[in-house]
């Protein structure tokens, strides 16, 4: 939560410190008070006054927007580094494959016959899957956390949450293939090959290792992310906010939904992408999880493979220049499919989101 | 605006107020329900891993495990001692080199987010968040390793801070954003100057969050194995210089985990768990400090 | 104020301490006075043995540093190539493509490997018989239940279930892979055509692990897998492994001594370059699925105090470091393999002058 008592900014004095001003820098809930529409929800912007607009730029202002924006464009060197570099090592791939490597379902390395089509399957449906999964409870538990915990047992139990993600994969890894994928397949998918094995979503033998484990794992790995960046997200919206709704009668869930999710949007997106480039880029759990087979088929209960841990798997042993080149290139694959999912993903929760967050009550 | 509450506010009783009332009472106690419910199923896992990882790895864990170097299979007395240090070195490394990038540049993206680098900059540091991180190992490979000629902590630091700068990159722009811009226009009313504005109020407001994004991903760069492979390689001594190959955790971890033997199985174990005690600790003693300077809760 | 911006950093604060604390322990640990440091990387299989090896040797020259680094036999070759590495580890030889990259590397067998055929089935004890031909079927897919007749063939009294076969194979490549791929092209015209041989094949059923600590793993916890993993990790594990059929129509179980009389049986096609696969070898106890591993070295030697230290060390891992190979569930190389290795050690050099008098 933004605090109330924030340093009073000092003047350029070395040695001197300004007195406070006799009314503070106003309060979220005075500067907002006075809106049009009285509408509990408004919309946070980024820093409000446009440097250009400000009449006395000075020479530390374009120093530092200089400075901070090379810092901000190095990511953009990193990527397109990064893809430069594993575009010329796919070279020989892509010439031989062209554009059917992206819907071939071969992987032979003995005769030279790559394909990388049950990848993309692999790794969209289990991330997919692990975000249904995880957002939802990373969403609970920042809404708890943040609006009905006290202080110390929020304290506590945010600690916790925070700890799963400290647990390294590999840990993660063997944790799963010896506790939860046994457990999975003489308890859950057993239940539902008795009951629902009809389904093309749960035929087959249950194995515990596949795409649901791989689904399961991911969930639980990604769950810290969402959650921490989503609890700091809903701590920083103003109480105002929050107390205005209360004020006009809405519930705790109704002030939550209306004020905080909707005020939070943007950070609820940004934390649904970092959790959903996690899951993309997991190799080590999810390779001890998933089976490891590449194919396509409809049932949770059935081995697959991502592109990540194929590349983990097979990077380094791999001999044979084309060999190595159609991994590469699977790398660049990925590199396609997590922008194009970053672009749904993100248009998706901004609307769900921003929906859910401001649809008046029936 | 909710008309519901429009109607309730205004005393409208022909809205039957009394069974929307109920409705909405009910779903509030449903979503808090749900809420409670969530947060005990994160904690299913956690316990069960922590509890595998102590029954486990608990037994190997003695004062040898801490200052002395790995031994073979069979003898007793090693340790991971070497490891642990590497680890510190290589995460302090990373911290080095990312730190500043993803501050500054999430300080950008949140202040400047007119500029048209912003929005380039925000899809890429997305987009290079999901990039596995053995493609990074290689990518550094390529770059520092071979250039170099050889293996090097450095190369590590650097595979371990390009992993680490999108997500605080990310973390710091969203905190920053939520800053209300009153405080900003209050410190320009002053007459503060936007950058000292930019880093004495606004960052320093959004302390508490920015320290949690580090946190998430030094966690997450304390746990990688695969980048480290193709760029410090791993050492069974001590290593000091910058330019040699030098131990760490997590592959430490692997190689006994994959190995036949259960001596060295339970090192490994001993090893995470030590592993998830750092990250903590240094956790910990962040948000420690950083709630000392704020002074009040965050 | 302007000090405000160093306040902003506590984190530096616990930074510093951090390292200088870090730089302490570094000033009380050994430093390492070392008369030369080398370093080598390559296959996990060997690494337990190698690193014992590293240990005797450093405790019997002291001031000698080896770090050697289980990073994948594919990756050792690359670096040896790149020559980021004094010396790489390989368990399948370099192919004629990749020595043609690394002109004058050399092939240094140093121990024997075995692979194991494990399985999980309830009631039916170790030493299950299986032949070249079965194993290759079932790994092809063609037989899907245990009680098939053909593995009831061979093995009368024993009552199998009814029970589906689940194939557990390696999802990494992995020299392990390339010697049971290899056995299984020699055993099966059927697999040779259909599958082949190398350290990352495409499956025709089964599920990939990690590792053989993975496949280990996999068919410890589900019940009525078959897989395969190298001897150590039978071992220690204690899974219960298939007996095969050797040329001679012995079914041998898998040993440390088979392993050795397998690799003295192919000494006679050994090449000039070392370079062999032993699987279905002829020798009546010997066990067919077996391949050497090699140390890879330059035979022009550009630092001769390095090239020195690393010749001696060869002379002493294949004769004193044989005696502790044993007791890891390595096979020691048998002495006709010895001698072979001797010349090629010998043939080092540096500077023009060889470096092992």
């Amino acid at each position: 939560m933004t605090s109330p008592h924030l340093q009073a900014p000092r003047p350029a004095r070395p040695g001197k410190r300004a007195a406070r001003p006799p009314k503070g820098p106003a309060g979220p809930a005075e500067a907002h008070a006075g809106e049009p529409g009285g509408t509990a929800v408004v919309q946070a912007g980024p820093g409000a006054a446009d440097p250009q607009s400000h009449p006395r730029r000075s020479l530390g202002d374009t120093l530092f927007k200089v400075a901070a924006g090379g810092f901000a464009a190095v990511v953009l060197l990193i990527a397109v580094g990064m893809a430069w570099v594993m575009t010329q090592a796919a070279r020989p791939s892509i010439r031989a494959f062209g554009l059917g490597f992206l819907v071939s379902s071969a992987w032979d390395p003995v005769r030279n016959a790559y394909g990388a089509l049950p990848y993309i399957f692999g790794t969209v449906t289990s991330s997919l899957l692990a975000l249904a999964i995880a957002v939802p409870l990373a969403l609970g538990i920042a809404s708890f956390l943040s609006e009905l915990a006290r202080g110390p047992l929020a304290r506590v139990l945010g600690f916790l949450v925070e700890l799963l993600a400290a647990i390294p994969s590999v840990v993660y890894g063997l944790w799963g293939v010896f506790l939860m994928a046994p457990w999975l397949r003489n308890g859950p998918q057993a239940w539902l090959s008795r009951h629902l094995g009809f389904l093309p979503f749960f035929r087959g033998t249950p194995f515990g290792v596949g795409m649901m484990g791989a689904a399961l794992i991911l969930a639980v790995m990604i769950l810290p992310t969402i959650s921490a960046v989503c609890l700091e997200v809903f701590r920083a919206v103003p109480r105002a906010q929050r107390e205005a709704a209360l004020a006009l009668g809405a519930t705790r869930w109704e002030s939550t939904r209306m004020a905080v999710f909707s005020y939070a949007r943007s950070g609820i997106v940004g934390a649904v992408i970092l959790g959903l480039g996690r899951a993309l880029g997991e190799t080590m759990a999810v390779t001890m999880l998933i089976g490891n087979r590449p194919q396509i088929s409809a049932s949770l209960f059935a081995p697959a493979h991502t592109m990540a841990s194929v590349l983990a798997n097979e990077f380094a042993e791999a001999s044979g220049d084309l060999y190595l080149s159609a991994l590469i290139e699977i790398g660049l694959v990925l590199f396609g499919i997590t922008i194009l999912l970053n672009i749904l993903a993100r248009w998706l929760v901004w609307r769900t989101v921003g929906r859910f967050g401001s649809t008046p009550a029936a | 605006m909710n008309s519901s509450l429009q109607s309730a506010a205004a005393g409208d009783s022909s809205s039957a107020p009394d069974s929307r009332f109920l409705r909405r009472k009910a779903v509030n106690a449903a979503m808090t329900a749900f809420s409670l419910a969530c947060v005990l199923l994160a904690l299913v896992p956690l316990i069960s891993i922590l509890a595998f990882i102590v029954s486990q790895g608990a037994r190997a864990i003695n004062l040898d495990f801490f200052i002395r170097l790995p031994k073979p299979v069979g003898e007793a007395g090693g340790g991971m001692a070497n490891a642990i240090l590497g680890t510190l070195e290589l995460v302090g490394l990373a911290c080095v080199l990312g730190l500043p990038v993803g501050i500054l540049g999430g300080a950008f993206l949140s202040e400047y987010g007119n500029s048209p680098l912003a929005p380039a900059a925000r899809f890429t540091a997305d987009v290079l968040s999901g990039v596995p991180s053995i493609v990074v190992g290689v990518f550094v490979f390529a770059l520092v390793v071979r250039p170099m000629h050889g293996f090097s902590a450095f190369a590590g630091g650097v595979a371990l801070a390009i992993l680490m700068v999108p997500t605080v990159m990310r973390t710091t722009e969203e905190l920053m954003r939520l800053v209300p811009g009153s405080l900003r226009e209050a410190a320009l009313a002053l007459g503060v100057s936007h950058w000292r504005t930019v880093l004495l109020v606004v960052l320093q407001n959004a302390r508490g969050g920015i320290v949690m994004g580090v946190m998430l991903a030094i966690a997450r760069i304390a746990g990688e194995t695969a980048p480290l492979l193709f760029t410090a390689l791993g050492n069974r001594f001590w290593s000091f210089e910058l330019n040699q190959p030098i131990a760490a955790l997590p592959m430490q971890i692997f190689t006994y985990a994959i190995s036949p033997f259960d001596d060295w199985h339970r090192q490994a174990w001993a090893g995470a768990l030590v592993l998830v005690v750092l990250v903590l600790a240094v956790n910990l003693v962040a948000r420690v400090a950083v709630r000392q300077r704020v002074g009040g809760t965050p | 104020m302007s000090t405000d911006i160093l306040r902003r950093a506590p984190r530096s604060s616990a930074l510093a301490a951090l390292l200088s604390l870090a730089l302490t322990l570094a000033a009380a640990g050994p430093a390492p006075a070392a008369a030369a440091s080398l370093t080598g990387a390559g296959a996990t299989f060997p690494y337990p043995l190698y690193s014992k090896w590293f240990d005797e040797y450093a405790k019997a020259n002291p001031g000698t540093n080896i770090n050697y680094q289980s990073i994948g036999s594919g990756g050792g070759i690359r670096q040896i190539t790149e020559r980021t590495v004094d010396f790489g580890a390989s368990d399948p030889p370099m192919t004629e493509e990749q020595i043609g990259k690394a002109p004058g590397v050399l092939h240094i067998p140093t121990v024997i490997g075995a692979v194991v055929v494990v399985y999980n089935l309830a009631g039916v004890p170790a030493g299950l018989k299986l032949d070249g031909e079965t194993v290759a079927a079932i790994f092809l897919g063609q037989i899907t239940s245990w009680n098939d007749p053909k593995v009831a063939a061979l093995n009368p009294g024993v009552s199998l279930p009814a029970q589906a076969i689940t194939v557990v194979h390696r999802s990494d490549g992995s020299g392990t892979t390339n010697i049971f791929t290899d056995y299984l092209s020699h055993v099966s015209t059927a697999w040779a055509k259909a599958v082949g041989k190398s350290t990352s094949v495409n499956w025709p059923v089964g599920l990939g692990a990690k590792g053989n600590e993975g496949v280990a793993g996999q068919v410890r916890t589900l019940p009525g897998t078959i897989g395969y993993v190298e001897l150590a990790y039978a071992m220690t594990n204690k899974m219960t492994y298939a007996s095969v059929r050797n040329r001679a129509g012995e079914f041998v179980e898998p040993s440390v001594a088979a392993t050795t009389t397998a690799a003295a049986g192919a000494v006679s096609k050994m090449p000039a370059d070392l370079r062999v696969s032993i699987v279905n070898p002829p020798g009546k106890h010997a066990y067919p699925i077996c391949g050497f591993t090699y140390l890879l070295v330059y035979r022009e030697q550009g630092n001769r105090t390095k090239g020195e230290v690393l010749a001696k060390f060869l002379w002493w891992a294949i004769h004193d470091g044989q005696r502790m190979a044993e007791p890891l569930y390595y096979a020691p190389l048998p002495p006709p393999v010895v001698s072979l290795v001797e010349a090629k050690v010998k043939s080092l050099e540096s500077g023009g002058s060889v470096l092992l008098k």
